[in-house]
């Protein structure tokens, strides 16, 4: 394009950023850093949340006893932040971003104006929904799914007046952003591979970038359509979710027109269900990949995997009304969801299965040292995975979330598996790719401890909440005490998960120590310290992207005097 | 293993031209891949004339696909709005559906509207002429852009001509006192046609931006995608506005 | 002379009082027993992947069982799991109550959940968004002018007699609230604008707490109610005012 400069993979290695250049790797960094507050915010939520919980009569410091009112703000805001600006955000503009165009080939992303803006929309977004909590009424309390008539209507709570307008606007401006990122990593991902890269020989990581985008184009435009409207009856009197007359407070407030609350759940889980599998399909992609490079063998079968993202993405769409069994809708659609969300455990399970099958011959220790960092994390991931998605089937089956909808059942699941494996994904593609970005290593004796204290302590907390939902306890309680009490025998029970849980948030100034420390301190990495074949890992020796030849499977193979084939070698001399 | 990597020309024989007119997969040097239209492999920045053409086109196409989900959002709702009452406390099925009559001068907005994508594809179909465009590589003018200008201006004028139509519509509806907040159909006719709308506005900005960009951006690469991409978000505002017209008429 | 039998007293689900949940249990152990077994195998495999020591070659193929036999194998469990679901859903919820079942209202308001009976006449009366007032002892806006609203019974706590299907309509006046009672396993949002229709059958006598599942606002985690499965006789005596 503008500049004929060769590509230089020791560029991704320079030091410096700036949050206005418009180099994908400064936007992605950018984006990181925001993750990086966004998951500080949001954990520090889940803690005064927990502690609240298990210790209902605590005063916070400067704050005094947390109302019932706190309580559920702090948990919508938690939802909030930590699925959209984390788990959206990091996974893929953050990563993505970084890796993306080195994987396929690109000098650059196609769009990198849009790229910067993409950032500052959601920038701004993270603003705005912050500031809801300083607000007069504070921060929404209707949960990050905000079922109207409750989050459509001021007086049904503190908090539900400007502060769920801010919270709006915040979705709002991030479903823009992420749209703009969305048609950026698309476009990169159809023009700008080099040549020879094939769609069948791009990585696994790309591939899920790349359905995770389609994803997100498709989705976040659902959502947005449905804020639309939801603002409307708001602020405009109309009534598409709010029935004709509602008694909030003993006051009777009438509309023209008999709106349906269940016409945001069906748009809102439109939106809802993919949401999920963009945060966690570029983590298997990872996984995929790293499996590959650590146990130094191929995947049964590269295409394989390739047609399971796309599956799950395809039929992401199709599963939303498993949120819905109870919500009033039609029962036999509920018997269509059912079908298809079981049918979804099948590319999921065979993605497992290949894992599994590629691990089970062992050798992940390589010369009698330890298993690095990024295989730990990896191999957490999947441990998590299997942990919150096998609970899936279960809570697909619509008689049995008749019981177990809304309790801490559904609260474990989704946190073993968002909370827990996405962010592993994270950690794993912190620890693969910091050479890449930086030329060092991380250190491989935090990162140990780190995985190990996040292991155990995520499941000692995490686990026991299916018993809270075999029990019964639905979710948003701000109390088990009361004058009912009805669920008080399990605060034992909650106390200890708060307590793993703080664990489990400490653990984390572990790996933000690694991180920052092994900016300038880690120990210099090769030009490919992980012997991987994808060609963010070109040696720098080579003027240009060469023309691609192969996939990036070719592990376990006798090539030159290694076990592994690069994208970026040339064919072999036959013809 | 080589240190260096050459790059040698391979002369592909066409005898059996392979699937599209390319050749076959292994007959092409380097086994196939990259960019679809790329067959002679060439790196990006090297892949011809409408190499940055093609990259924004796909770009509006993925950045329209979204903006389409979100018109397909509103009109399943405006479909099931129709076909949804629910059961009363007394046991009674109610449907409070009233379709709109809608004002008439909505036919002469989609007229307008259809002409004004002519017109604009006029403007588009300017920037590509060749003997013009050779000109421009030359340096010899600008006349792409003198034949384009006037053909946009129309175009603006036609697109703001619908909007004050579209403008009119709304006040006549008020004047029978319907407004956003008055009944269903209301609410819907209100948010289709104000979300369409708001898209033509963009629609007119861009046009704007075209403008600015015939004059002052260097690169006739530049122009031709300002042009052009103005256009094709213009034709889809139009293909959308058929369809939301057509169901608001027909279906309610 | 009643029961805790419903009370949530372990980390466990309640004790069952309901005619469908003798199913429901079993299948809900099943489920779980299927997941925890394929759950226990996947770690071990992580597990012995991870501890498996070094080897100095490492060219070889992934392990081959697991592949498509292992894919059918899942397939056919999952598939199996979902049909004895569907069934058991469709048993309780495509077919509306028997016409001779009990009919109760229940409806959700920010923070209380109302209880209404139709009485001898078997109708509900009428009601009014207008003339709701909980201050004036009318709390679901009860249409006095209705003679069918005079016999109806508003109360606070749920009491039905044992062995007889209730169909409850369930009815919201404000904001979406779930109606959850875990001993029944019965649970199904009250819509708002809408009334929507469960049905089940306590066989077990005793006290079940009922609890909101659905976020509704300040006082979610105390919008509770009790449910009261006595005998007929006793249903009787309460229902006609000499309650015990």
């Amino acid at each position: 394009m503008k500049d004929e400069a060769a590509f230089a993979p020791a560029a991704a290695r320079r030091s410096g950023w700036s949050p206005f250049s418009r180099d994908h790797r400064d936007v992605a960094i950018s984006y990181l850093l925001l993750s990086l507050v966004a998951v500080a915010v949001g954990t520090l939520l889940s803690v005064v949340m927990r502690l609240h919980l298990a210790w209902p009569d605590v005063k916070l410091p400067f704050w005094g006893v947390i109302k019932p009112e706190d309580y559920l703000a702090l948990v919508t805001m938690h939802g909030t932040m930590m699925i959209f600006f984390v788990l959206t955000t990091a996974p893929q503009n953050g990563f993505g971003n970084l890796v993306l165009p080195a994987q396929v080939g690109a000098r650059e992303m196609a769009f990198p104006a849009i790229n910067l803006a993409s950032f500052w929309t959601t920038f701004a977004a993270f603003t705005v929904l912050i500031s809801a909590f300083f607000v007069r009424g504070g921060a929404p309390i209707s949960g990050w799914t905000s079922y109207p008539p409750f989050s459509a209507i001021a007086s049904t709570g503190p908090g539900q007046g400007l502060g769920m307008d801010l919270w709006l606007a915040s979705i709002a401006l991030f479903c823009i952003g992420s749209s703009m990122a969305a048609v950026n990593m698309l476009t990169t991902v159809v023009r700008r591979r080099c040549a020879g890269m094939t769609m069948g020989r791009m990585p696994l990581t790309v591939w899920a970038w790349f359905v995770s985008a389609l994803s997100t184009l498709l989705a976040f435009s659902v959502l947005f359509a449905a804020l639309v409207m939801l603002f409307c009856d708001r602020h405009c009197g109309t009534s598409f979710f709010v029935p004709a007359s509602e008694i909030v407070n003993g006051q009777l407030l009438a509309r023209r027109g008999d709106g349906s609350p269940l016409l945001w759940l069906h748009l809102f889980w439109f939106f809802g269900h993919p949401e999920v599998y963009i945060a966690i399909l570029p983590g298997m992609g990872l996984a995929s990949m790293l499996v590959m490079n650590f146990t130094r063998r191929r995947l049964p079968s590269y295409r394989g995997m390739i047609a399971t993202t796309i599956l799950i993405g395809l039929l992401g769409f199709m599963v939303w009304g498993h949120h819905m069994f109870v919500s009033g809708m039609n029962p036999y659609a509920s018997t269509a969801f059912a079908l298809t969300t079981m049918a979804i455990a099948l590319p999921s399970s065979a993605t497992v299965l290949a894992w599994l099958g590629t691990l089970a011959r062992g050798g992940l220790r390589r010369n009698g040292g330890d298993i690095p960092a990024a295989m730990l994390f990896t191999l957490g991931f999947i441990s998590f995975f299997v942990s919150g998605g096998l609970t899936g089937p279960v809570l697909a089956q619509p008689n049995l979330d008749a019981y177990l909808h809304n309790t801490f059942f559904v609260v474990a699941h989704f946190h073993l598996i968002m909370g827990m494996a996405a962010v592993f994904g994270l950690f794993a593609a912190t620890h693969y790719w910091f050479p890449f970005f930086n030329g060092r290593l991380m250190n491989e004796r935090l990162g140990r401890w780190h995985f190990w204290l996040t292991l155990v302590s995520a499941y000692l907390a995490f686990f026991p909440m299916h018993f809270a939902g075999m029990a019964g306890e639905p979710r948003h309680f701000s109390q088990l005490t009361g004058s009912l009490g009805t669920f008080a025998h399990l605060i034992p029970l909650h106390r200890w998960i708060s307590a793993w849980a703080f664990v489990l948030a400490a653990a984390q100034m572990l790996f933000l120590t690694n991180v920052f420390h092994s900016l300038k301190q880690g120990s210099p990495a090769g030009s490919n310290p992980w012997a991987a074949t994808t060609l963010e890992w070109l040696p720098p020796a080579l003027g240009e992207i060469p023309a691609v030849h192969c996939s990036p499977d070719e592990y376990g193979v006798r090539h030159a005097g290694r076990d592994f084939k690069g994208q970026w070698e040339p064919p072999p001399e036959q013809e | 293993m080589p240190l260096t990597v050459t790059r040698t020309p391979v002369e592909v024989e066409r005898k059996e031209p392979g699937f599209g007119g390319r050749p076959p997969m292994d007959r092409r040097p380097t086994g196939g891949g990259g960019d679809g239209e790329n067959w002679e492999n060439r790196p990006p920045g090297r892949r011809g004339p409408r190499e940055l053409l093609g990259r924004y086109r796909l770009g509006l196409f993925f950045a329209l696909a979204g903006d389409m989900m979100f018109f397909v959002a509103i009109i399943s709702a405006f479909f099931v709005r129709q076909t949804t009452g629910h059961i009363d406390a007394r046991n009674q099925y109610i449907l409070d559906w009233h379709p709109l009559s809608i004002p008439p001068i909505l036919w002469l907005n989609t007229a307008v509207i259809l002409l004004s994508s002519v017109t604009m594809e006029m403007a588009r179909r300017q920037m590509f002429r060749e003997n013009d465009v050779l000109e421009e590589w030359l340096g010899l003018g600008r006349p792409t852009m003198r034949r384009a200008v006037p053909w946009l201006v129309i175009t603006s004028v036609l697109g703001s001509v619908f909007l004050g139509g579209q403008w009119i519509a709304w006040k006549q509806l008020q004047t029978e006192g319907i407004f956003f907040a008055s009944n269903p159909a209301s609410h819907f006719f209100y948010l289709i046609t104000g979300a369409h709308g708001l898209h033509l506005l963009i629609g007119i900005f861009a046009m704007v931006g075209a403008f600015w960009a015939l004059y002052a951006a260097k690169r006739l690469e530049i122009r031709q995608i300002a042009v052009d991409c103005s256009a094709w978000y213009w034709h889809t505002m139009g293909l959308f506005w058929i369809f939301l017209f057509g169901m608001l008429v027909y279906f309610q | 002379m009643t029961l805790l039998a419903g009370a949530p007293s372990s980390w466990w689900m309640p004790a069952n009082g309901a005619a469908h949940g003798a199913a429901f249990d079993h299948e809900m152990v099943l489920s779980l027993v299927i997941v925890g077994v394929l759950m226990i195998i996947a770690k071990a495999i992580l597990v012995a992947s991870a501890l498996s020591p070094a080897r100095e070659r490492a060219a070889e193929r992934p392990v081959n069982f697991f592949g498509l036999g292992t894919l059918i194998v899942l397939t056919v469990v999952f598939a199996w799991l979902l049909i004895r679901a569907e069934r058991m859903r469709a048993q309780q919820r495509f077919t509306g109550a028997d016409p001779t079942a009990m009919q109760v209202e229940v409806v959700g308001e920010q923070f209380v959940w109302y209880f209404r009976y139709p009485g001898p006449d078997a109708t509900f009366g009428t009601t009014r968004p207008e003339l709701v007032d909980a201050a004036a002892g009318n709390p679901l806006g009860l249409d006095r002018r209705d003679s069918r609203a005079a016999d109806d019974r508003v109360t606070s706590e749920l009491v039905l007699p044992v062995d007889r299907e209730v169909d409850v309509r369930l009815r919201s006046l404000d904001v979406i609230h779930g109606f959850f009672i875990p001993g029944m396993r019965v649970k199904q949002n009250a819509l708002p604008g809408s009334t929507l229709h469960i049905h089940f059958t306590p066989d077990l006598i005793g006290e079940y707490p009922i609890v909101c599942s659905q976020v509704c606002g300040l006082g979610h985690y105390r919008m509770q109610a009790q449910l009261r499965v006595v005998n007929e006789a006793d249903f009787e005596h309460w229902l006609t005012g000499r309650a015990k």
